[in-house]
């Protein structure tokens, strides 16, 4: 997870130090990235001072140890006064319990636990069927929702514009839409048509009533098998077994007694996910959705093409190389590629990236990006606070979608006046722009 | 095996035993009866035989070890059968046998309620108090008792404990140390029993009864001072303050010990056994109350909902107080009731049976087997409220079933060797083996009509029900008694 971290922050002109046990694994990092190492365990006092943390503004403890990041993030706050403190703490049991999280118990100013991240992502996909990518703003309140379109949704083969004649009352933007792997500008006169995917943005709760519009409404997810029971699987699990009937498979004896112990309603089945024989018997064929989450790409790539060809309805499957998500997507047989490094290092540098710009997903295939930013400053200082939507000069091929006042959720009109504080959401169909959004909503140096 | 410890522990355990002797003393003094020269006599011998057996060996202060621990116990209920029947024995006017006094006395100490006296009413007031207050004393044990207010004699330990509280997981104490849990315990049985005297005697019984009653209610036993057991009273209120009290005395001591506690109600509902226990109560009450009257037996509908309910909850806590002849009712509603008595009372309470918490148990083991039928594969564990329940704790509750099921019909079978009926030797078994009291056919009065041998039987059967079948049966293991 470090050397993920690493690689993204390094290119983004940061000065990093990366602290591991293993001598080997920095120095091929070393070689590869422009940063600095050094070797030794992440929570004592003298290796975080040999790696220069007296001067660091940002602590990102993320071993695999919940206790190591913890007391690191500790000692640098006791000993070194670091500012901001980022730890990945993933057992549910000191999660549970956010108000150990301060500065007089344990100075951790930012929590990241990449299975939750990861389940809470994958449960999004469960809740909304038919949605390829459900991505959150502003806390959930406004959500981004990836779909195909279909013959029979009412608005295929009609203009986007029309959208607002078909749902009055209902406000959602389209954001972005790929038609045969190519983007198309989403312009108000552009035709939706079957096969294309669509990306709009909504209020949290109009979101269902998009999606009828592009498809024929699913039915709702009920059967839902996941292979794989470590954390992410554990974890979605538990989310999800109370309102869907839940299988795990998991392949190894204790984790699977342990699994049965720690789960309620959800059955825990022992054995391989691409026992074929083992897949029918438990009605692979009548699953809604079939999720693989172990760590193993081409295990999880091939027991969710053989679910697929069993006959489950959906079929998910997490990868972790770049090279694999793109090759799957493109394919017909998995529904939906969940890169766990992208969902999860979108989430960390929220985080990291302070102030203007406070997150960026990459939608599907990666040829787009959501940015949610926010205008700081007044209508001197700011290049986008006090103007209207149609004044803020974009550059090309951005739009703005929304915008977040307080708990109000407003779709981007062009009439709409911005004002401090709002969280604006875009939409950049060239990656290579994204510096020019973030000068964009950069103050002026005097403002801090 | 300590044999002087043990000696010691039985010597100082007669000793306390013998001072329960004192309350019918002075209630015969009281009431200017003639049964005073009996209690006054056995207390006496008792406390002599007690000193006897402790003076000798008085400085043997070894540990107990796990299986001292059962000898103890087991050895101290059979003590203290016997020494329990010598005021009846000694009480010319009552004139019983050696082998009904011993059958009365166990009776009244296991909580069970079967009798072989009649004519009640016409008895002394210390010959009735004492019959309640064995009840009283059997019903949170005795040697529990004696863990709690004897610390410094160093009767203590958990092997006493677990060897006499009921139910399959006998380690969970309420406070780290087992003296305060033993004290916590009584004081909470005080506490009930002075709450259901006050109901009573609002509730418009005399100073007596109510005392006495109290005590065979909380207990679960239900020994009554009256030939008619409750219906001699007729009283609706007395039946529902007897409710009440069955119902509590039923439900596991830790909950209340909880719920004191904490001043909050909640943790009764957050309990799979209690929910299931309440759950049983209530159905069978619905199906009692439903098919006396539908089918007339007790044709006015207000008066159904009193027999019903009352004999539910009394049968099925293993109480076995009754207001009318339940056992001449058509036969579909007893015999419910008498296996309703299997499941009995929750684990850790007064009441008897196999205990809710090990019928629940069995049950979600049935549904695991038919869950990993339908799913080979699937990792099925078997959980209460939350927590996972351990396969030892499984297996162990199986084993019981299986025991108890194996000494039930090996009883049954004597006691129809020796010429008894088959409704008679089923419902007597079940009725002392669950620590119930009334059964059906020779036996729904009294005992009294039954062989001697038979009521040997049935005094095992109480014994075994009371110390759960194995406490008891250990003894029989060779392996007990190897170095």
């Amino acid at each position: 997870m470090g050397s993920s971290v690493a690689a993204n922050l390094a290119s983004e002109a940061n000065d990093i130090t990366l602290v591991d046990t293993k001598t080997e694994l920095l120095d091929d990092l070393r070689d590869r990235l422009d940063i600095q190492t050094v070797t030794g365990h992440a929570s004592s006092p003298r290796v975080l001072e040999n790696a220069g943390i007296e001067d660091a503004d940002m602590l990102i403890a993320v071993t695999n140890s919940d206790e190591t990041n913890m007391v690191a993030c500790q000692i640098a706050h006791t000993l070194f006064h670091t500012p901001t403190k980022i730890a990945r703490v993933r057992s549910a049991s000191y999660l549970q319990h956010r108000e150990l999280f301060n500065n007089n118990a344990v100075p951790v100013d930012v929590l990241i636990s990449p299975e939750q991240i990861i389940s809470s992502y994958v449960h999004r996909l469960i809740e909304y069927p038919g949605a390829l990518q459900v991505l959150d703003f502003a806390d959930g309140k406004v959500q981004l929702v990836g779909v195909k379109a279909y013959y029979g949704g009412p608005l295929v083969g009609h203009e986007i514009s029309t959208l607002r004649e078909h749902m009055p009352g209902i406000d959602a933007r389209v954001a972005a839409i790929y038609r045969r792997g190519k983007g198309v500008v989403p312009r108000g006169d552009r035709v939706i048509e079957a096969d294309d995917e669509v990306f709009f943005i909504a209020a949290r709760k109009d979101i269902r009533a998009v999606m009828s519009e592009l498809r024929k409404q699913e039915s709702p997810f009920k059967r839902i098998m996941l292979a794989g029971g470590g954390n992410i699987g554990m974890r979605l699990a538990q989310a999800l077994e109370g309102r869907y009937q839940v299988k795990l498979l998991e392949r190894s004896k204790s984790r699977a007694q342990f699994l049965s112990r720690e789960l309620d309603s959800a059955i825990v089945l022992l054995g391989d996910s691409a026992d074929r024989d083992l897949l029918l018997e438990e009605n692979i064929d009548q699953m809604d959705v079939f999720c693989s989450l172990t760590n193993d790409d081409e295990a999880n790539i091939l027991s969710a093409m053989l679910a697929k060809k069993l006959g489950a309805r959906k079929v998910m499957s997490l990868i972790n190389r770049p090279a694999y998500v793109d090759l799957m997507e493109s394919q017909e047989s998995i529904d939906v590629a969940i890169s766990p490094q992208q969902v999860t290092i979108g989430a960390l540098l929220t985080h990291v990236r302070r102030g203007d710009v406070v997150a960026v997903h990459a939608l599907r295939r990666g040829a787009a990006e959501a940015i949610e930013a926010i205008a700081h400053g007044d209508s001197k200082t700011s290049k986008v606070v006090g103007r209207r939507i149609d004044e803020v000069e974009l550059p090309e091929g951005a739009a703005i979608g929304a915008l977040v006042r307080g708990d109000e959720v407003l779709m981007a009109h062009h009439d709409l006046v911005i004002k401090t504080e709002d969280h604006l959401i875009l939409f950049l169909l060239d990656k290579k722009k994204i510096h020019e959004v973030e000068k964009l909503f950069q103050v002026g140096v005097t403002f801090i | 095996m300590h044999f002087a410890v043990i000696q010691r522990l039985i010597g100082l355990l007669l000793m306390l035993f013998s001072t329960t002797l004192l309350p019918p003393i002075v209630i015969d003094i009281l009431y200017q009866e003639d049964a005073g020269r009996a209690f006054y006599y056995s207390f006496m011998l008792l406390f002599a035989v007690g000193l006897l057996l402790f003076f000798p060996v008085r400085k043997q202060r070894g540990d107990l070890r796990l299986r001292d621990g059962f000898m103890v116990v087991v050895l101290f209920w059979l003590v203290l059968g016997i020494a329990g029947a010598l005021p009846l024995m000694l009480y010319e006017s009552l004139a019983i046998s050696f082998s009904d006094a011993v059958f009365e006395s166990i009776s009244g100490l296991t909580t069970t309620g079967a009798t072989v006296l009649s004519g009640l009413d016409a008895l002394p007031h210390s010959v009735l108090f004492y019959r309640q207050e064995l009840q009283w004393l059997g019903g949170m044990g005795i040697i529990v008792l004696a863990v709690a207010v004897m610390p410094m004699l160093g009767i203590g330990g958990m092997q006493l404990y677990r060897a006499e509280t009921p139910g399959p997981v006998k380690d969970n104490k309420l406070t780290p140390r087992i003296a305060e849990t033993a004290k916590a315990l009584w004081y909470l049985y005080l506490g009930l029993t002075l709450a259901c005297f006050v109901g009573y005697w609002l509730a418009g019984m005399s100073a007596f009864d109510a005392i006495g009653h109290s005590f065979s209610t909380v207990s679960i036993g239900g020994f009554s001072t009256h030939d008619a057991s409750l219906g001699y009273f007729d009283n609706p209120w007395v039946e529902f303050v007897a409710i009440l009290f069955m119902f509590l005395g039923g439900i596991n001591f830790a909950l209340h010990f909880a719920a004191m506690r904490h001043f909050n109600l909640i943790n009764y509902l957050r309990d799979s056994e209690f929910k299931m226990y309440a759950t049983v109560l209530l159905v069978i009450s619905v199906v009692s109350v439903s098919y006396l009257y539908i089918n007339s037996v007790v044709p006015e509908f207000g008066q159904a909902i009193r027999q019903g309910v009352f004999h539910a909850v009394s049968i099925a806590t293993t109480s076995g107080f009754t207001l009318s002849e339940f056992s001449l009712w058509p036969v579909f509603v007893p015999v419910m009731l008498l296996f309703a008595s299997f499941v009995g009372g929750c684990a850790g309470s007064t009441g008897g049976g196999m205990k809710v918490i090990r019928v629940l148990l069995l049950i979600k083991q049935g549904q695991r087997e038919m869950m990993r039928l339908i799913h080979p594969s699937a990792q099925v564990v078997v959980k209460l409220g939350r927590q996972p329940v351990s396969d030892r704790v499984i297996n162990a509750v199986w084993g019981f079933f299986a025991a108890y099921v194996a000494v039930f019909v090996f009883m049954m079978l004597l006691l129809m060797l020796t010429g008894n009926d088959q409704i008679t030797a089923f419902s007597a078994v079940a009725a002392t083996i669950n620590n119930l009291g009334p059964g059906l056919g020779d036996v729904s009065a009294n005992y009294a009509s039954l062989g001697v041998f038979d009521k040997w039987v049935l005094c095992f059967s109480m014994l075994l029900g009371r110390l759960e079948v194995f406490t008891l049966l250990v003894l029989f293991m060779p392996a007990f008694w190897r170095k």
